[in-house]
């Protein structure tokens, strides 16, 4: 690893640490800060928006990479994709601790009945298999199936938006944003792998088309 | 149906404004020769210094920890001001409650516009500290300052064809810059049945902890009914509409199935989208836990006989 990319390592990681940390002064109270009227609300949210923002930005990594060609930011990727897994972790758990009070019954309730709930649910149990298959050994190990079990993250993605969209009570203008910069993030893909879909059917027609030529410029 | 709500008080029934009005000649006199404390003499007035100066003490008052007066007046729903619960406390200094004039329409011996100052005059002030469940599951307890409704809806000699009441809310784009947006459908309004708007607990409302309400709480005048949801208080009320038939409701126009025309506090009936069994008392901090939602919001045994026969959960 070169000095730069360790040094901006280690800038992402403190930047996605930072609103933990945070979250944490509020909730000691620490340096006149704190959660507001409704604290348990408060982390339920900043963790939940926390990690769909991360979410998001992992989506942005590759996108990026294909239009910069820095090729190394790839390198952010899972260190992102993990500390969104990790707040959504906590935003799980500040539901079953401080809302329900680990009342199973009223889990499976919701679950069953509440589908906003039943969505998050759902993506947050996708999302741990890839949190398992994050590392470099089980990457190796799959080979072309990590890529394709990966893909899932678009359909966490979805879920996400969706479990954001239903439990908002009316304005729904902050979740379409969500939705239209994963429209966003879809279509640049889509736009990608037509183009390469596209480059190779070319690049086929290009060979034959410059066959002949080849041969008539070929000198002896 | 609508009969079932009737607030049992026919308009014969209702003091006359000449008798009401010599009531309080007799009153003045009675005060003049000492015979009567001058407290009691209504005459309520927005104080000039913010403060309200002699208040009644309602001796129902809830002596549960009531919540702060921060987070009270910074964590509020009054979508004219934003969507954000700290979009109200931010953007409300633009609302002028001052002058400030209530219409009076519909089925109604006494039509009209009152002034505010108009409004108050007749009534005594009091505090009364009420248990308030916002919809969202979360709940404080507030020291209200106002008088009863059904004082002031008297006063305008109800006929007996009003079944309902409907509140209006200002509806300004230039004080309220949350009108801009078509969230719900402006003006917000709201309603009761006659027998909710005249019971006892329903609340006219004008300051809370001592102090004249402040803009983001729905300033000069707004209702509390203590059993519903709070999204059924209007705020900032501008008119009063007595009517035959069961209102138009903003939150009902926007969401028929999650928020219905009755709106009373009910753990057994849960939002479609989440439970209301229990809720989230404000000013206990993170860990404190959540305490068990009471029907009616705890006020059951004064407001239940309103719904005799109904079904609560159909009628949500």
């Amino acid at each position: 690893m070169t000095r730069s990319l360790l040094v901006i390592k280690t800038l992402v990681f403190c930047a996605c640490l930072a609103p933990f940390v945070l979250l944490v002064l509020r909730a000691f109270e620490i340096g006149g800060l704190d959660l507001g009227a409704d604290p348990k609300a408060e982390v339920l949210k900043t963790c939940g928006m926390t990690g769909l923002n991360l979410l998001m930005l992992t989506l942005c990594v590759t996108p990026i990479r294909r239009a910069t060609g820095i090729n190394r930011l790839v390198t952010l990727r899972r260190m992102l994709g993990l500390f969104s897994f990790f707040y959504l972790c906590v935003h799980f758990l500040t539901y079953i601790g401080l809302y329900i009070e680990f009342d199973w019954s009223m889990l499976l309730e919701d679950i069953g009945k509440r589908p906003y709930i039943t969505v998050g649910f759902t993506a947050l149990m996708l999302m741990v298999p890839l949190a398992v298959t994050s590392t470099n050994g089980f990457q190796r190990r799959l080979g072309r199936r990590w890529v394709k079990l990966h893909r899932l993250v678009y359909v966490i993605a979805t879920l996400a938006v969706v479990h954001y969209w239903w439990q908002v009570k009316l304005d729904v203008s902050d979740p379409l944003l969500y939705a239209v910069l994963l429209a966003g993030l879809f279509s640049a893909r889509i736009a990608h792998w037509r183009a390469t879909a596209r480059k190779r059917g070319a690049s086929v027609d290009a060979k034959a088309a410059m066959a002949p030529t080849y041969q008539r410029v070929e000198p002896p | 149906m609508s009969s079932r709500f009737d607030a049992g008080i026919k308009p014969s029934e209702i003091t006359p404004e000449s008798v009401f009005m010599s009531r309080r000649t007799v009153l003045a006199a009675a005060v003049a020769c000492g015979l009567v404390p001058s407290a009691m003499t209504a005459a309520a007035t927005i104080p000039a210094d913010g403060a309200f100066p002699d208040l009644k003490t309602w001796p129902d008052s809830t002596t549960e920890k009531q919540a702060s007066f921060k987070d009270i007046t910074t964590y509020n729903n009054f979508y004219e001001f934003g969507t954000d619960k700290g979009d109200p406390a931010v953007n409300a200094h633009t609302l002028k409650t001052s002058p400030w004039s209530v219409e009076v329409t519909g089925q109604c011996g006494k039509p009209g516009t009152l002034t505010l100052e108009d409004i108050l005059k007749p009534h005594a002030l009091e505090e009364r500290v009420y248990r308030h469940r916002c919809v969202e599951a979360w709940s404080m307890v507030i020291p209200w300052v106002g008088f009863p409704l059904a004082d002031l809806l008297k006063r305008f000699e109800p006929a007996s064809g009003a079944k309902y009441v409907q509140f209006f809310t200002l509806a300004d784009k230039q004080q309220m810059p949350g009108v801009r947006y078509p969230v719900l459908q402006w003006p917000y309004r709201e309603g009761l049945t006659i027998a909710e708007a005249m019971h006892p607990l329903t609340l006219a409302t004008v300051g809370l902890y001592g102090k004249v309400l402040p803009n983001q709480n729905g300033a000069p005048l707004r209702i509390v009914i203590p059993w519903k949801y709070g999204f059924k208080g209007a705020k900032s009320v501008v008119r009063i509409h007595f009517t035959d038939r069961q209102p138009q409701t903003s939150w009902n126009m926007s969401a028929p199935s999650e928020y219905g025309f009755y709106s009373n506090v009910n753990p057994e009936r849960p939002h479609p989208r989440w439970s209301q069994a229990k809720e989230r008392r404000l000013g206990g901090g993170l860990l404190s836990g959540t305490i068990a939602t009471k029907i009616f919001n705890g006020y059951g045994d004064q407001v239940a006989q309103l719904y005799q026969g109904l079904d609560l959960i159909q009628n949500y």
